[in-house]
This record gives structure tokens, C-alpha cells and sequence, in this order.
């Protein structure tokens, strides 16, 4: 009798962190409004409270979700869904081998496999400006973007050889209790193709290009953050089924009203 | 008491099956159930219950014939999201299956390119032959579905002389418009509550969905587009 209380005692605990496991190792930030980078059409954006996972997702997150997406593994994907490149360092559908470690981040993943994953965790991907909201942040200000030294660092990483086959969680913590922004891998958000910038930018002299209707096209006026602007360029020349090997993921989540 | 346990257990258990992370037993099922609505795509359960977005009742499918109704791994008929025409109509793409496809996205508030984008799909249908018209459709997606309601889009079809059946005019959801934009490699931003900046690109879909060729730019000479078209067409 007991016994049987004991089981059910134990099954609501699991079925609690079940529930609320989506907020596990995710860190709540506040709302707040900023300029970020659009060129010559800056203005300021308001993001509201959201929660952002404290790490990248791992191998390992990554292999749980295809042992229960089967149409997500490396053979059976759809290649409109992901190209030839994905999880093309994975040994096998279930196993990322002995050289990729479980717990650094999962790279070679299509936006639309970082999309479903987050999905299927009650989440979502960030938006451009949450994830440069979240980024702009060092250990100790919310907004770095004027520290030199902040900016000198991820430009470090930039042209650093490899950051490959590194743990989540080894590089610094900022402000908002949130690991690996910069350092590891650089990361999809999922408004990505909201970036107005042509694939070959340098050719574009003509502002009034006919490529894009409107004027948020990318203009590299304003380089006070240089190494924003590089992910600004990155994000505007992916493709959303397409699988880089530097290019990894987290999740979000709107925050509960407290 | 052992009952209401029993109850209690068993409850927990179906409420841990109903979330997305089903855990799948190691059973070989024979039998699995999806929902009707196909909310999360062909994903089935290995219980009976309802479906966690809309609730309506999972039906059994047999798992061991696949549902692949001879959709290619690059067909956007594999996207499962369902669009409402001007016509207030609800469609999913793979109801265009078996036509050419002549695509673009726009917004009808839109008082830049959009015009002339549109322009470019007219002259584009002007080119093709009365005998191939059956089996060509022209599709504009809004990128604004807030503003393009079905009676919005149905005005501008009107506006515009798109009335024949050829003409089809979608919104969607704003999420299914962006992941349907990143198919089709087209960017935009609302850069104001009315104004949107975004890629200016009409793509060619052969008859199973797939991407047969993309016009990127405004203005620029139709000639490869609508000999693609007529090629396809045929």
C-alpha cells in the first residue's frame, strides 16, 4: 500500500520536472530596448521578458531528439529540410562516435531541424534581436557593446583557428547567467532570413539595389560593432535547410508573467 | 486505494505518452494513431488519445505503409502548413501538385517593388499559351498576413485583373510564412507597421514541387522564366 503510494509519489515528481523541464537550465531575461545593427535604418527594438537556454544544445540533447523523430536522423531527413551536410559527422543515425564529445554542441544541424527540436520541447528558436540582446551582455553589464575589450574578444574568436569539439559551458558566463554566446559556435535564430544582405555584398555599390524592396538592406555604415555585423552577413547568406559545421543552436521561450 | 493508485499511475503515464517527447516503447507496433489534422505532421503515437494542439481524437494508421504519396525529399509539398486563399478557402500546397508552379511573395500594401514584381507575374502569364494555361498556376504569398485578410487579397486579385482560376492568392500563419519564405531562399523584415523590405525573387516549381528556377531582381528579362515554364508545361 505504501509501495503504491511510494510509485505515484515518484512518478509525480518525474512528471513535474516533466513539465517544467522546459525551464530547466534556461535563464530568464529582461525585457528592455535597444538599437541594434541595421545599418542605416537603425532604430530601436523592445523585446519583451523572455527565457533563453543557459547552454547550446549537445550531442547528446541532439541524439535523444532523433531517437524520437526518426524522419529527423541523418538518413531519413528530407533534403529540403536539410542538405547532404547534416550531422555528416555523425558515425551513425544514433550515434555521433567517439570523436565528437556528448556534450559539446551539436553543429550541422538545418534551421529547420533547430526549429523542430525546439518545438518539441515547448520552445522556440530565438529571434535575431533576442539572441543580439542576450549577446551584447559581458559578465558584469547587460549592454558591453561599448567595452573595447568586449568587442576585441569575440573578434579574438573569430579569427581563433577552431573552436571545435568544445564543451558547452567552457567560456564565459555573461550578465545573464548564460554560457557560450560567443566562443563556441555561432548559432541560427529564427527570423535568420530577415537579414536583407546579398550573397555577394561587396559587389553591391548600388544601394538601391533591385534585389530588395525597402531600405533595411544591410549598410555597413555604422561599425561601432564590427563583430555583430559579421552575424548579421552570416545569417543573411544561409539558407534554411543548410548544414555548416560551426553552426549550432539553442533554445527560447517567452517568459511566464510573474 | 490500490485502485485509485493504479488510476493516478496511469493517468501520469498518458499525460507523460500525449507530450512531444513521446517516449516509444520497444514494442513493434502494428498500429499507431495521428492526428486527423495532422497538427505535428505525419508524427503517430502508439496510444489512442487526442491530439495535443486542437484535441480532436487520434485516428489508427498503419504504420507499415508510409505516407509518402510519392512526395520527392525536395518537394515543398512536404511542408504541412495549411494557407487560406482569396477565396477564404483553406489549402495545403500539396493540392497544387501536379501543376507548374509560378511563385512570389509580396504584401498588397506594398508600394515599392511590389507593383512591379506583380507586373512582372503578368507579363509572365501574358507569355504562356491559352493551351498550357490549365496547367499553370500563379501563386502571390503575402508576407503580411496580418494586414492581407482573404478579403484583402481577394480586392487586390480584383485590382490587379488576377481573376481567373489561375491566380491563387495565400496567407498563412506568420510562422508558416516565414518558414515558407526560408524555402524559397526569399528574406524580409517589417521594417514599420505597414512596410516591409524583402527579397524581390519569383521561383518555378515543376509539377511534383520541386524548385526549377528562380528570377531574382525586378524587371529583368523574363525570357529564361516563362521558356522554363513552358518546358515544364508541356
Amino acid at each position: 500500500m505504501t509501495y503504491v503510494l511510494k510509485i505515484v509519489f515518484v512518478l509525480m515528481c518525474t512528471s513535474v520536472v516533466h513539465t517544467t523541464g522546459a525551464q530547466e537550465n534556461m535563464a530568464r531575461l529582461r525585457g528592455g530596448s535597444y538599437m541594434p545593427l541595421y545599418g542605416t535604418d537603425s532604430m530601436e527594438v523592445t523585446i519583451a521578458d523572455f527565457l533563453l537556454d543557459v547552454y547550446p544544445v549537445s550531442n547528446k540533447a541532439y541524439r535523444s531528439f532523433v531517437k524520437e523523430r526518426p524522419e529527423w536522423r541523418k538518413s531519413k531527413v528530407k533534403r529540403l529540410f536539410a542538405d547532404g551536410r547534416y550531422l555528416v559527422d555523425w558515425e551513425s543515425d544514433l550515434s555521433y562516435g567517439n570523436e565528437l564529445p556528448a556534450k559539446a554542441p551539436v553543429t550541422n544541424v538545418s534551421w529547420f531541424a533547430a526549429k523542430k527540436y525546439c518545438e518539441c520541447q515547448g520552445k522556440r528558436l530565438p529571434t535575431i534581436d533576442e539572441w543580439e540582446y542576450a549577446a551584447m551582455a559581458d559578465e558584469n553589464t547587460a549592454d558591453a557593446r561599448k567595452n573595447g575589450t568586449y568587442n576585441q574578444k569575440i573578434l579574438d574568436w573569430y579569427e581563433a583557428p577552431r573552436s571545435l569539439g568544445k564543451e558547452v559551458g567552457t567560456n564565459l558566463k555573461n550578465y545573464w547567467g548564460i554560457y557560450d554566446l560567443h566562443g563556441l559556435v555561432w548559432e541560427w535564430t529564427l527570423d535568420f532570413n530577415s537579414v536583407l544582405i546579398s550573397g555577394e555584398s561587396r559587389k553591391d555599390v548600388d544601394k538601391d539595389s533591385n534585389l530588395f524592396c525597402g531600405s533595411a538592406a544591410l549598410g555597413a555604415s555604422d561599425l561601432m560593432n564590427y563583430a555583430a555585423f559579421m552575424r548579421y552577413a552570416f545569417r543573411g547568406s544561409m539558407r534554411a535547410n543548410y548544414a555548416i559545421k560551426n553552426l549550432g543552436f539553442r533554445c527560447a521561450k517567452d517568459a511566464p508573467k510573474i | 486505494m490500490k485502485k485509485i493508485g493504479h488510476a493516478i499511475l496511469l493517468l501520469l503515464l498518458t499525460v507523460n505518452i500525449s507530450s512531444c517527447d513521446t517516449k516509444k516503447t520497444d514494442k513493434l507496433a502494428t498500429m499507431a494513431y495521428r492526428c486527423p489534422m495532422k497538427c505535428e505532421g505525419d508524427k503517430t503515437f502508439d496510444q489512442p488519445g487526442n491530439c495535443a494542439i486542437c484535441k480532436m481524437e487520434l485516428i489508427p494508421v498503419d504504420t507499415k505503409i508510409p505516407e509518402t504519396d510519392g512526395i520527392s525529399d525536395l518537394s515543398i509539398y512536404n511542408l504541412p502548413s495549411v494557407w487560406t486563399t482569396q477565396n477564404n478557402t483553406e489549402i495545403e500546397l500539396k493540392q497544387l501538385k501536379g501543376d507548374v508552379i509560378v511563385m512570389v511573395m509580396i504584401y498588397t500594401s506594398c508600394r515599392a517593388a511590389c507593383p512591379r514584381l506583380v507586373a512582372d507575374m503578368r507579363g509572365i502569364e501574358a507569355q504562356i499559351p491559352q493551351a498550357q494555361k490549365d496547367d499553370v498556376k500563379l501563386v502571390l504569398v503575402s508576407i503580411d498576413p496580418e494586414t492581407d485578410t482573404p478579403e484583402r487579397l481577394k480586392e487586390f486579385a480584383l485590382e490587379n485583373e488576377m481573376e481567373s482560376d489561375q491566380w491563387i492568392l495565400l496567407r498563412g500563419s506568420e510562422g508558416d510564412t516565414r518558414e515558407f519564405a526560408a524555402v524559397l531562399a526569399v528574406n524580409y523584415k517589417k521594417i514599420s507597421p505597414m512596410d516591409f523590405s524583402h527579397s524581390n525573387i519569383i521561383s518555378v516549381f515543376d509539377q511534383k514541387g520541386e524548385l526549377a528556377h528562380q528570377q531574382e531582381g525586378l524587371g529583368v528579362n523574363n525570357k529564361d522564366t516563362v521558356s522554363k515554364i513552358l518546358e515544364l508545361a508541356r
